[in-house]
């Protein structure tokens, strides 16, 4: 368990990795908090020729406040910080309750939000939460950047829209709406482990409390995370009710998930966990929307 | 029996130096021109090897050497029994294919090493291994264990006719008679997982053979030096004298550490003889998965004749064990279910049967518990299926053919890996399942609590299973106990360490014998340059066993210390006492000398010896049980399951024991709470699974769920029983895997009482929360 030899740079500013990125094209790869590269590494699954370290690269740690009432999130930012960030906190409540999630104290330490974006592990919390949120990220590459909304930004497992020169730099959180409620529901063998199914839920509600948008994403039950198309069309529009939300639920576990049979579960089991996760989940947005 | 430190809970000496990381592991070990070695190890549970071609392997900048097979020459062959056969036991057949250091024309698992690299580091080996190319010939694989048996299976062994590596069948009574007397036979079929052995630090050695001093020195966290030293020493043709091993802190062991002669020992030896540079090999956590060893997999045939009042006529149990590859360990596993099945009932007869079968997988030997939890396991779950075609309590039917407490010794005519017939020495088995219903305050949740909950549409449920386990078992183990000038004690055996407190229960009973302070008597394990004597750590022995060899040392000290004081205090033994570091006469306390004055005195220099006297106060004790002692105990679990995630939750768990004389009651407390968890791994989590190739499937810590702080129960109360052994001084008996023992029978039932409703029944360990599901589901359908 020792990784493939490899060639380490340690740029101190983000031209300098992105110039270090343009020179290695494919291979380079950017090392963030290191808690999925390198065990990768370690069990020569990955092999990258070479790292870039942006780990001194301070100007890409931070949280900062949009004048929108959104956040804007340094790539390099770790969990740990983000989990107990008051602003974040204060904000975007379901944040921090999703991050404790992520496996265990000493990984959040070290792992960062952009990290877990850019892994783009379909088990991931961090991926889903971005999409629950409509979350934007820029990119950028040397000489040039661009926007991609979270929404557009996963192509698969462990699959983004990144190039090899490219490097996740910003993530920003639009504020959330007034009426908003969230909730986050998931089932996994132990504590800190990886879900073998999980749903984030965004709504809003009007003051007559009727459902102006239901935003349900499901992970870890298919090759990216899901955002239901089925949840908006039932819900918007009318009062949730336990009928409608049994209804979203009993979809949603029928026909937008993929959850394959691993070790841990069979297939029919995390489909049925997603139709229990949709329907508690949605019920307690709900219950918080305000 | 207590003493001033015998029974009581001090605090643990060597935590202090551990705690603040002031001790030497196997990894902090670096010696001058170290090399390090990697394995390369094979894709294939089954295959024939076609060539390996090592010559780009070879020509990587710090490589030192490649070896394969080939390479090492006569020096290759199958390792010696680490356990002898089972002789005794009348009609027993077996056969023996003991383990390959390396791999020769055939892999017969994956991970099965099949090259050897030794390069300047870790780093370059591994890089090595992925320069050697193996040509395998894929052989179909054997890896279901009822398979394995049938006509026309492929085979492990090529020259044995079939897979079958051995049989044994004991009876007592007569089957037949119990299935004639019965009014209802109940039949199961019971499957049991294989589980890892995985110690927070795995396996590792480092070996640096001295050609100037013809000296070998391996540092090794082994379970036994001594097998170690002797099978190193035979193999390569030196004295015992002329290899030492040395086991500095060892992070557990569990079991796969008591093996010897697997590859890593066999050819690290023989390396680093031949390269003349000491050499250092770190087991990383795949190859612990993949290729250490592990414990069992047991499909069992039960049948349990009983009167309609419960009373158990007799049962048989017909199993298959799968041992892996090879079996150096012989049948200690599966004679451990064996003779563990119906110890705490009365079962008039029993017939107990088994086939031990090779396959394509990793090599089995004991893990903590042994196969002991599988004969408990197998017991209670009949027990469960019995109250519940007769209309019985779980309780209700244990109480009816509980063993009495007048009962022992209670000869059980069922011979196991002791090659002796069971015996219990002592217990009380219908006390402690009272105690534990009182802990876990069974009547009050079934009368209230439950019906209470269950009106609210809560699944909770509840168990209570009972267990012995035999321990500290023969042969023997040895120590000696020496004071020294400076009035300090130090005490050496050949019983090796790997976390469990020696370093503080051993001193304990020392320092009662002499008299001294507790911190002022050093331990020293697992040494051969020290004290080259002694079996090994398993069977948890060590107490029983080694600390018994201690009590017998200190008091051989006592009394030559007595003689020597009164001749110098000139006072009758009878009237001197030990205390304080000093002997003295009871009466008069200016009448006094330390214990390192005696220990001078009695280590003359010039003059002349009193014929008969041995130097120094120091002596060598032996101790060796005719049957080993047996503890006991039961536990209830209350669990609540979410009805429909299926997820568990512990809610409490009450666990009663008896372990005879507790050294250290809160060494014990943390053994039972440490076999608790790892029952907890055996009932819920922990889970080796090999696909229809023989490919290992959870090889890592990502795949292979491992039990962890947060699954402990949410409230966890401890009873202890005292019911001496009458086999030793201290009527100690062990406690090391009881924690582990009656879980997944518990823990199976109280899951089953949670969802009585919808008639589930279980049928095997490792109940994930979609193993539930699925088994409601069916139950649902049928
Ligand atoms: C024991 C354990 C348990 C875990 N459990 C969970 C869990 O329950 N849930 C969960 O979501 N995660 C879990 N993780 C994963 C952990 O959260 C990861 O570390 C995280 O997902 C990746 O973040 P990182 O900063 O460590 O990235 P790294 O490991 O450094 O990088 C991951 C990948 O992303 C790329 N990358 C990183 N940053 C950028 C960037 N700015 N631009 C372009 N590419 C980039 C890297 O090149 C690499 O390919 C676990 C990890 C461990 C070790």
């Amino acid at each position: 368990m020792k990784p493939a030899p490899f060639e380490y740079y340690a740029p101190t500013s983000v031209e300098e990795a992105l110039a270090t990125l343009q020179t290695l094209g494919y291979d380079g790869k950017v090392l963030a908090g290191g808690q999925s590269l390198i065990p990768a590494m370690n069990f020569r699954m990955a092999r990258p020729a070479a790292l870039v370290d942006l780990n001194k690269v301070n100007e890409l740690f931070y949280i900062k406040p949009t004048s929108d009432g959104g956040l804007a999130i340094g790539t390099m930012t770790r969990d740990s910080v983000v989990e107990k960030d008051p602003l974040v906190a204060e904000r975007f409540p379901i944040v921090p309750y999703v991050v404790k999630h992520i496996a265990h104290p000493q990984i959040r330490n070290r792992g960062t939000f952009g990290g877990a974006i850019a892994h783009a592990d379909p088990a991931a919390q961090i991926p889903a939460l971005s999409v629950a949120l409509n979350a934007r990220f820029l990119v950028r590459k040397q000489g040039g950047e661009r926007w991609v909304n979270a929404e557009d930004f996963f192509m698969g497992p462990f699959m983004t829209v990144l190039e090899p020169e490219e490097m996740l730099a910003e993530v920003v959180l639009p504020p959330m709406a007034k009426g908003s409620g969230a909730s986050y529901q998931q089932v996994s063998r132990q504590k800190g482990g990886y879900a073998q199914a999980a749903v984030i839920s965004v709504v809003v509600v009007d003051e007559n409390k009727r459902c102006k948008d239901a935003r349900v994403v499901l992970f870890s039950v298919g090759e990216t995370p899901i955002l239901s198309q089925t949840a908006p069309k039932i819900l918007v529009g009318n009062v949730p009710t336990a009928e409608a939300i049994a209804e979203v639920a009993e979809k949603i576990s029928k026909e937008e998930v993929d959850p394959g049979t691993d070790i841990h579960g069979t297939a029919e089991y995390r489909r049925h966990l997603v139709k229990v996760l949709v329907r508690r989940g949605l019920t307690e947005a709900f219950e918080r929307a305000k | 029996m207590a003493g001033k430190y015998v029974h009581q809970s001090i605090l643990r000496l060597e935590d202090p130096e551990l705690i603040t990381g002031n001790v030497q592991f196997l990894d902090d070990i670096e010696l001058p021109g170290m090399l390090h070695a990697a394995f390369k190890r094979s894709d294939y549970a089954h295959a024939r090897i076609k060539s390996i071609d090592v010559s780009e392997a070879r020509k990587l900048p710090g490589v030192i050497g490649v070896y394969t097979a080939e390479d090492f020459g006569d020096y290759i062959k199958p390792g010696p029994l680490q356990v002898p056969p089972p002789t005794a036991i009348k009609g027993a057949t077996y056969v023996a294919r003991t383990t390959m250091p390396i791999a020769k024309d055939k892999v017969r698992f994956a991970g099965e090493p099949v090259a050897i690299v030794i390069a300047e580091s870790r780093y370059i080996a591994e890089d090595a291994c992925d320069l050697i190319y193996v040509d395998y010939e894929p052989l179909e694989a054997v890896v279901d264990l009822e398979k394995a048996l049938q006509p026309g299976s492929p085979l492990v062994h090529e020259d044995l006719p079939s897979n079958e590596a051995g049989h044994v069948r004991q009876e007592r009574g007569s089957w037949e008679q119990a299935v004639k007397e019965a009014d209802l036979v109940i039949k199961r079929k019971f499957f049991i997982n294989r589980n890892a052995g995985a110690a927070m630090e795995n396996r590792g050695i480092i070996v640096q053979w001295d050609k100037h001093a013809k000296q070998m020195t391996i540092w090794c966290g082994t379970q036994s030096v001594i097998a170690l030293r002797n099978q190193t020493a035979a193999r390569l043709g030196l004295f015992e004298s002329q290899v030492r091993v040395i086991t500095p802190n060892t992070g557990g062991g569990f079991g796969p550490k008591i093996n010897t002669s697997l590859p890593d020992d066999v050819l690290i030896t023989y390396l680093a003889m031949k390269l003349d540079r000491p050499i250092k090999w770190f087991e990383d956590r795949r190859e612990n998965f993949l290729a250490t060893t592990s414990e069992r997999d047991q499909v069992h045939y039960c049948e349990l004749a009983v009167k309609r009042d419960g009373t158990i006529v007799g049962l048989k149990d017909f199993f298959y064990h799968n041992t892996g590859a090879y079996n150096p360990y012989m049948m200690t596993v599966p004679l451990n279910t064996q003779t563990h099945t119906v110890t705490n009932y009365r079962v008039p007869n029993f017939l107990t049967e088994f086939y031990v079968v090779f396959t394509n997988q990793m090599i089995v030997t004991p893990v903590r518990g042994a196969g002991r939890q599988y004969g408990v396991f197998v017991m209670e779950r009949m027990l469960d299926a019995a109250a519940r075609e007769l209309g019985m309590s779980p309780v209700e039917i244990r109480r009816k053919n509980l063993l009495p407490a007048n009962a022992y010794p209670y000869y059980t005519s069922i011979i196991g890996q002791d090659f002796v017939e069971g015996v219990l020495d002592s217990g009380d088995y219908p006390t402690s399942f009272q105690k534990t219903l009182e802990l876990i305050e069974y009547d009050k949740f079934v009368n209230e609590v439950q019906p209470k909950l269950r009106a609210q549409g809560k699944k909770v449920g509840i168990g209570v299973a009972c267990f012995s386990e035999g321990t500290g078992v023969g042969p023997y183990e040895g120590a000696r106990v020496t004071v020294g000038g400076n009035g300090k004690v130090v005490v050496t055996t050949g019983y090796t360490s790997q976390g469990q407190a020696h370093y503080t229960t051993f001193a304990q009973i020392v320092a009662d014998q002499l008299g001294v302070d507790v911190k002022d008597v050093k331990v020293i394990t697992g040494d051969t340059g020290y004290f080259g004597w002694g079996a090994g750590t398993f069977a948890s022995r060590g107490i029983t066993v080694a600390g018994t060899a201690t009590h017998l040392a200190a008091q051989k000290v006592r009394q030559k210390a007595l003689k020597l004081a009164s001749k110098i205090l000139e006072a009758p033994e009878e009237e001197l006492e030990l205390a304080d570091g000093v002997v003295r006469v009871a009466d008069i306390p200016s009448k006094f000398i330390s214990l390192g004055d005696l220990a001078t005195l009695a280590n003359p220099m010039r003059g002349t010896m009193e014929p008969g006297t041995e130097p120094g106060l120091e002596a060598v004790a032996y101790y060796g049980p005719p049957y080993g002692a047996t503890g006991a105990g039961a536990v209830g679990l209350i669990v609540e399951v979410d009805p429909e995630t299926m997820q568990v939750s512990l809610e409490k768990m009450a666990f009663v024991h008896d372990c005879g004389t507790p050294v250290n009651p809160m060494v014990v407390d943390g053994q039972i709470h440490g076999g608790i968890q790892m029952g907890i791994g055996d009932a819920f989590y922990e889970e080796l699974i090999y696909d229809e190739n023989g490919q290992l499937v959870t090889a890592s810590f990502m795949d292979y769920l491992f039990p962890q702080a947060t699954d402990m129960p949410k409230k966890l109360v401890l009873g202890h029983m005292e019911t001496p052994s009458p086999l030793n001084p201290l009527g100690i008996k062990g406690v090391g895997e009881a924690g582990a023992i009656p879980i997944p029978s518990v823990f199976t039932q109280a899951v089953e009482n949670a969802l009585q409703e919808t008639g589930v029944e279980f049928d095997r360990d490792t109940l994930s929360p979609s193993r539930i599901f699925t088994y409601v589901q069916q139950a649902k359908g049928a």
